[in-house]
């Protein structure tokens, strides 16, 4: 069971110019098996909240907590958060020179898991989870994200997603810059991952596109730092009708 | 410098291209003065230190050299004269002058014509302290097939001037290891002619000694030729390690691809890299990509890193340059701590990665072993250093 409790979250970015506020008091409860669509204009702070949760060095958390089963996040380091159950996956995947896909991967399970993973089922884990993305079992010698397509990092992010098994995901506009059929096969990915039943999923999107294939728990609005409307998938439909203007406006005259 | 002697000279014999980046070629000392420092060529480079290697008249002697060399390879001893005709082109900096001029010994390699060497032909070199000076000519048959090692070890005051010529349609896969121990130093200048359609790629590794300080320089002699220049080094404090690569685009449709890595820790660790690629008004037709990379890996390090590209013609196919220098990546570390990879560890394959895309290509593979388990130890370095911060 796997709850991600976000409850008044303030976060600065950190700039050249000092730190900027962009989350202004987030409160969500993602409960076990839920999948709560975060939808939001650019620069509204989807991201931000992906990054601050995750524990980016450029992001700090001011007020506010975020547990996951009860575990202060914020007590952790990046790495610590990812063994206490966290997955991020990114909007920019980055490239690391160097390292092979496959070693990149068992490094990771190995730290997950405390033990290195069996040899012989290990390998077909990852020559599946490659397969289940589409992805060819060459990129498993590719150095990691480096020379690959837009696509091909997304579905690499939702690999490893399968792979990690992580207790709760933040996805975060995976969606974005894929055609359609890189859409489908992404999203069956999650709902793969989403099967268990035990995961909680935050899916950050810009567009509707992806709720055709992933169905939401919830879906929220978020504009200007914070959750402006909650609902189900109607709230969806209706941003798909009308966009985030009357959102926006209102922000503004807050 | 602007004039241009009557000495061997690929560059001299096609035009003239007057730069500060690149000294006319000299045989005679008087065309070498001792430098202040001050000059274009050494105003990086610890002159003081190097004091030994710019003296011409202090004592010397060779190095002991083993060496492994499969039959049909020849190695003669040469004098100076025979050495000079045989030689790429001539000195352009005062320690390889010297080193021509008073080394004990010259030696002539030569790989015959048509040849193929699976196993690599090694030449060790180890010095016992006290100057030592070599001249080593290499002549490569055309269309023959080989790699061919020198690694420098032990502690030695050391001026090299070595040549390899590459006949047509030769491949040679050169490895130049500079291992030597602490109180070392090391000076001089390589120069490689890629014949016609020839295929030379040279590994460049300086992994120790106080001051090392390489001047490599690479031209063709015809059109066709590829050359993939790669280079390593692990700089502690207060070492300075020091490439200077030329390649001289002398002849159309040729290729050069040159990527430098490094990574300086310690106080005092000073790397300098300067790459200059000269693209003549004949290389029509030319790829080119020179690249340096240097990782501080801790504070109190230096790196200078300094491309240039001289183009003389407008009709080329390819040609760039990059440089980069600094800390361990966020978004790397980030990246791989979001995925439960602890912050060593995370450096670790950072700096693996780092240096794995270099040490791949050496094609040698005790060299890449050693290679790797020095990435180690310095890792293991950068450890202790921050556990006692």
């Amino acid at each position: 069971m796997s709850t991600l409790v976000i409850n008044d979250l303030h976060a600065n970015v950190l700039t050249s110019d000092g730190p900027k506020e962009i989350l202004k008091g987030v409160t969500l409860t993602i409960n076990p098996g839920e999948i709560h669509a975060l939808m939001g204009p650019n620069g509204s702070g989807k991201s931000t909240l992906a990054y601050a949760i995750a524990g980016h060095p450029k992001y700090e958390i001011t007020s506010g907590t975020v547990t996951l089963d009860g575990v202060d996040l914020q007590e952790l380091t990046v790495d610590e958060r990812a063994k206490a159950g966290l997955y991020l996956a990114m909007q920019y995947p980055v490239e690391v020179p160097g390292v092979s896909v496959s070693n990149f991967l068992r490094t990771a399970k190995t730290a997950l898991d405390g033990e290195a993973p069996k040899v012989r089922t290990w390998v077909k884990d990852v020559q599946a989870a490659l397969e289940n993305l589409q992805l060819d079992k060459s990129f498993s010698g590719r150095s990691v994200n480096e020379g690959f397509s837009g696509g091909e990092k997304k579905r690499h992010e939702i690999a490893q997603l399968q792979l990690l098994n992580p207790k709760a995901a933040i996805l975060d506009e995976t969606d974005s810059g894929l055609d359609i059929d890189a859409l489908k096969i992404v999203a069956d990915g999650v709902n793969e991952y989403a099967s268990a039943g035990d995961k909680a999923i935050v899916l950050i999107t810009h567009y509707t596109r992806i709720l055709r294939y992933i169905e939401p728990t919830y879906v929220h609005v978020f504009v200007d730092g914070k959750i402006a409307e909650s609902g189900g998938r109607e709230l969806a439909d209706k941003l798909e009708a009308q966009g985030y203007e009357q959102y926006i406006t209102a922000a503004a005259n807050a | 410098m602007t004039t241009v002697t009557d000495a061997p000279n690929v560059a001299g014999a096609i035009e003239s291209v007057e730069s500060h980046l690149h000294p006319t070629p000299s045989w005679d000392l008087a065309d070498h003065p001792v430098p202040t420092g001050r000059e274009e060529i050494w105003r990086f480079s610890p002159v003081k230190k190097l004091k030994q290697l710019l003296d011409a008249d202090a004592e010397g002697g060779s190095l002991d050299w083993e060496s492994d060399v499969p039959e049909g390879v020849v190695v003669t001893s040469i004098g100076v004269e025979e050495a000079q005709a045989l030689a790429a082109e001539a000195p352009v900096d005062r320690v390889s002058a010297i080193a021509a001029k008073n080394a004990v010994q010259r030696t002539h390699i030569d790989i015959p014509a048509d040849a193929v060497y699976d196993e690599p032909i090694v030449f060790t070199g180890r010095g016992s302290g006290g100057i030592a000076r070599d001249h080593y000519v290499v002549t490569v048959g055309a269309n023959a097939k080989a790699t061919l090692i020198f690694r420098w070890e032990g502690t030695a005051s050391y001026a090299e001037k070595s040549d390899f010529v590459v006949g047509d349609g030769a491949e040679l896969n050169l490895v130049t290891v500079q291992d030597w121990d602490e109180g070392s130093i090391h000076g001089g200048q390589r120069s490689v002619v890629v014949g016609r359609d020839a295929h030379v790629k040279t590994v460049t590794a300086s992994l120790g000694g106080d001051v090392v300080r390489l001047q490599e320089n690479m031209s063709y002699g015809g059109p066709g030729g590829e050359l993939e220049s790669y280079g390593v080094y692990f700089v502690d404090g207060p070492q300075h390690v020091q490439h200077r690569l030329f390649v001289d685009h002398n002849e159309p449709h040729t290729k050069s691809d040159v990527d430098y890595r490094g990574a300086l820790q310690g106080k005092g660790a000073h790397a300098v890299w300067i790459g200059d690629v000269l693209i003549r008004k004949v290389a029509e037709s030319i790829a080119t990509f020179e690249s340096n990379k240097n990782l501080l890996l801790t504070e109190g390090c230096q790196a200078d890193s300094v491309p240039n590209l001289e183009i003389e013609t407008g009709e080329i196919e390819d040609a760039g340059h990059a440089s980069s220098t600094g800390r361990f990546d966020e978004e790397q570390l980030f990246y791989l701590r979001s995925r439960g990879i602890s912050e060593k560890e995370a450096r670790r394959l950072v700096v693996h990665g780092f240096f794995w895309e270099i040490i791949r290509r050496i094609d040698v593979e005790d060299i890449e072993q050693k290679l790797l388990a020095r990435v180690e130890e310095e890792l293991e370095l950068l450890e202790q250093t921050q556990a006692e911060a």
